[in-house]
């Protein structure tokens, strides 16, 4: 470890201003201050600071994300050796689905990794840590069977035109992973949408054995073919084909777990999409007008990306609501949305992602309104002393 | 009893508490008063190098008020100034004499003179100065005319001094104290009890109204007690004072003397014995800190860790300081500190393991835990702040030089020492703090 740092402290001149590499300082820093948590102390204010910093609440987040993430994994070697009609061991769809996401994973941090370091030299700012979570969260909304390139393409558009223009981390409007995925979904609809992409191989003409036809459940939902929907128990396990991490509740509820009991995820914003999406589905059913608006709550919760949006995407503190009360709003009608887009709105199968990108619009809105509330407040409380002040000197 | 609860607040688990027992030392050969510890103070000397002054004799005044005056807590040889940048006086040093020789400003009884004699006796003597005015933190004008005087007689920073045990023997003072101060306000003085002490010695204290508070730090904020009661409006000022300060001001009117002699805390995880320790305002602390140093390398804070100055290990307590802390300095590197379980290290996220051992005690050093970034989590501040107040949206009303959305988001119902926990909590690394100092100065300089 002494060898590490005597390295580390012999090249660091070289990224320094006036260094030979002076134009990697950013790049330097990133990787020093990741190998080693840097050795600077207060000079004001507070003198001792919390322990926590920005890579630890991502690191926690990515912990949060692998129960997901490795079902995912397993769950597309699954679905591949089911649909060509074999049958293999835990470990064998796990590998196979590994080498599947894996590239995924990879071409979505070299692409934002590489566009966030070269801006961040620019602006000759330390690289910011927003990324690693985004950079993992992108490949879990994606469906197996995407082309790379749209992936880098895709990562490469959210990067720069949702996050860099505005700022880098926490100055973005839009989460950047979702944006990615909308990014994709409009530019590439085929690629994205229909019963293909959610298998492996099958985009490249693979043939399925019979009765298996790659369709998640919103797609069945939109073909009003509901006879077709798998079992509750199969939507709550994941049994099912979908985007790479959105199929397993049970391994999203355990990501939920860790980010409540760590307090970096808001369990407010969580339970209130949720009861927006039973709320919206609860009107629907009293409606009742068509068959998609007599699904049931449960189903309608653990259909395609509700959860996973609700826990991962909906919490993202810097895109949602920062008031505690404004995130009770935003969370409600991030899940109200939702329903409303999926069941009225069959082209865009997908209602949670729309529905948290335009409450990310209005996030900033609501909390106008909270803040606007408590300055009333303060402003009433004036007036009234002012007044009785006016009272007396009458 | 009614009792205030404050839910928002964190108690950070800090080792080195000072036991109760209150060591002695002989009077420190030199003490100084440092400007900076007063916010819109200008020193202009009132004496030369080389003269001799009295405790209570004035040492200099304030150029932008000339009726504040500053005396000198002890009798002895007014040394040379220590001067900074542009000549700016950062120490006015008095070499003491073996035994103080008091100014005499004679006995009085404070039920029988008025408010004029009140307030012109506290000017001279200089105890005017120990009167903080909120909002701003600054010493209050001649002319100034309180809503209420708020004193807060529990402190609830990180190993704060104990006023139950530093005043059990001065309460008479006290009390004349708070009585002198009455007669400065047409409305209350209003006093902040700890509620979880029974038998509490400031509950028998009378003309003032007295508050129960109970709850973690910041609940003995004054800042906590003033929001929580009588909230500042735009346009009002209010006072408070420290109520060792106020035992002071009682003994002033009592014995007619200023006697700077003042009880500190001597705490920290680096202090070999935590004591409390009897000394003078503006003592200088090498006599103090001498063979009470575990290591070399540490700091030396007058005041606490949360809102305390950094001072050399020769150099001189803080005007408004009751509190010496010691802790480590943390210039080191960690290897992959961010990714360890962190069973060591304390946090008020429940980020790292050590969130499993309750009630344990931590030696906390000057680390930073990271680099500064742009605001990333939200709800973090609201944990520990117990205002009605958003905190985030008023720390950017201030980056953004807004006074008008300052004013509308509360800004004079708080001081940097409110937003101490926020410095401490942050995952960005935001200094709070010092952006709330710097609004309220933008704001104070727009308003005079």
């Amino acid at each position: 470890m002494k060898g590490l740092r005597q390295f580390i402290d012999k090249i660091k001149p070289n990224f320094q201003e006036g260094g030979k590499f002076e134009k990697l300082n950013s790049t330097f820093d990133a990787f020093e201050s990741f190998l080693y948590v840097p050795k600077k102390v207060t000079l004001q204010g507070s003198h001792i600071r919390d322990a926590v910093d920005l890579k630890r609440t991502m690191l926690l987040v990515i912990i949060a994300l692998m129960p997901a993430m490795l079902f995912g994994m397993w769950n597309v070697g699954y679905q591949f050796h089911r649909a060509i009609g074999t049958q293999v061991s835990i470990w064998a769809d796990f590998w196979f689905g590994l080498q599947a996401v894996l590239p995924i994973i990879v071409v979505s941090y070299v692409t934002g990794l590489a566009i966030e370091f070269i801006f961040a030299q620019i602006r000759h700012h330390e690289v910011n840590e927003g990324f690693l979570v985004t950079g993992i969260l992108i490949p879990m909304i994606m469906p197996v069977g995407i082309p790379l390139w749209i992936v880098a393409v895709g990562t490469a558009f959210s990067v720069i035109f949702v996050k860099e223009v505005f700022g880098g981390t926490g100055m973005n409007i839009f989460n950047p992973a979702l944006v990615a995925r909308a990014f994709i979904f409009f530019a590439y609809p085929a690629k994205i949408t229909g019963d293909s992409p959610w298998i492996y191989g099958f985009s490249n003409n693979l043939k399925a054995v019979d009765g298996i036809t790659g369709a998640t459940p919103l797609s069945y939902c939109a073909a009003d073919n509901f006879a077709g929907l798998p079992s509750l128990s199969d939507l709550f396990f994941g049994f099912i084909p979908g985007s790479i991490g959105e199929t397993s509740k049970l391994a999203i509820l355990l990501g939920a777990l860790i980010l409540v009991i760590t307090g970096i995820g808001s369990l407010r914003i969580m339970l209130s999409t949720i009861a927006g999406g039973v709320f919206m589905t609860w009107i629907f059913n009293i409606v009742g007008a068509n068959q998609y608006m007599n699904v049931d709550p449960l189903t309608q919760i653990m259909m395609g990306g509700f959860l996973f949006g609700a826990v991962f995407m909906a919490t993202d503190p810097v895109t949602g609501s920062q008031t505690p009360s404004g995130k009770i709003v935003y969370g409600f009608l991030i899940g109200v949305f939702a329903i409303l887009i999926r069941v009225f709105n069959p082209a865009y199968p997908e209602g949670m992602m729309l529905s948290i990108l335009l409450m990310n619009t209005f996030a900033p809105l609501i909390d106008h309104v909270v803040v606007q509330n408590n300055i009333r407040q303060r402003m009433k409380r004036l007036a009234k002393i002012n007044k009785s002040v006016l009272n007396q000197n009458k | 009893m009614q009792v205030i609860k404050i839910k928002k607040g964190l108690d950070i688990p800090l080792k080195g508490e000072a036991s109760k027992v209150v060591a002695t030392f002989s009077l420190p050969n030199i003490v100084a008063i440092k400007p900076a510890d007063f916010i819109n103070v200008l020193p202009k000397l009132l004496v030369s190098p080389g003269d001799h002054v009295n405790a209570g004799s004035p040492l200099f005044y304030n150029k932008f008020d000339e009726n504040i005056i500053f005396t000198s807590p002890v009798s002895g040889i007014v040394s040379e100034p220590v001067r900074g940048d542009k000549r700016l006086i950062l120490e006015i040093p008095v070499t003491t004499d073996p035994e103080i020789k008091y100014e005499q400003f004679g006995k009085q009884d404070v039920s029988s003179i008025d408010t004029d004699k009140i307030k012109s006796l506290l000017l001279k003597s200089g105890l005017w100065t120990f009167i903080r005015q909120r909002p701003y933190d600054i010493i209050p004008a001649a002319d100034s005319k309180p809503r209420d005087i708020f004193v807060s007689t529990f402190d609830s920073s990180p190993l704060a001094p104990d006023y139950q045990f530093i005043l059990k023997d001065s309460m008479a003072c006290f009390q004349t104290g708070i009585d002198a101060l009455a007669k400065l306000t047409t409305g209350k003085v209003l006093l902040g009890i700890d509620a979880s002490i029974k038998a509490n010695i400031f509950s028998g204290v009378k003309n003032a109204e007295l508050n129960y508070f109970k709850g973690r730090h910041p609940a003995g904020n004054v800042g906590v007690q003033i929001h929580k009661t009588r909230p500042i409006n735009k346009g009002e000022t209010v006072w408070y004072l420290n109520p060792q300060d106020i035992a002071m001001i009682g003994k002033f009117f009592t014995e007619g003397i200023y006697d700077a002699s003042r009880i500190i805390a001597v705490t920290g995880p680096e202090v070999k014995n935590p004591v409390y320790c009897k000394t003078i305002i503006g003592s200088k602390i090498t006599q103090i800190v001498e063979g009470q140093a575990r290591q070399e390398h540490i700091r030396h804070i007058s005041g606490n860790v949360l809102t305390g100055s950094t001072i050399k290990n020769d150099g001189f307590m803080g005007y408004y300081h009751h509190q010496l802390t010691m802790i480590p300095e943390g210039d080191y590197y960690e290897f992959a500190g961010w990714a360890m379980p962190g069973f060591k290290k304390f946090s008020n996220s429940r980020v790292f393991f050590s969130w499993l051992f309750p009630g344990k005690k931590y030696d906390f050093d000057t680390n930073f835990h990271g680099g500064h970034r742009p605001f990333v989590v939200s709800g973090q501040y609201e944990k520990v702040f117990p205002f009605t107040i958003y905190p985030v949206y008023l720390i950017k009303a201030i980056l953004a030089e807004d006074i008008e959305k300052m004013e509308a988001l509360g800004i004079y119902e708080v001081s940097s020492e409110d937003f101490a926990l926020c410095d401490y909590v942050c995952t960005s690394k935001t200094e709070a703090q010092q952006i709330v100092r710097q609004g309220l100065e933008m704001l104070r300089k727009e308003m005079s």
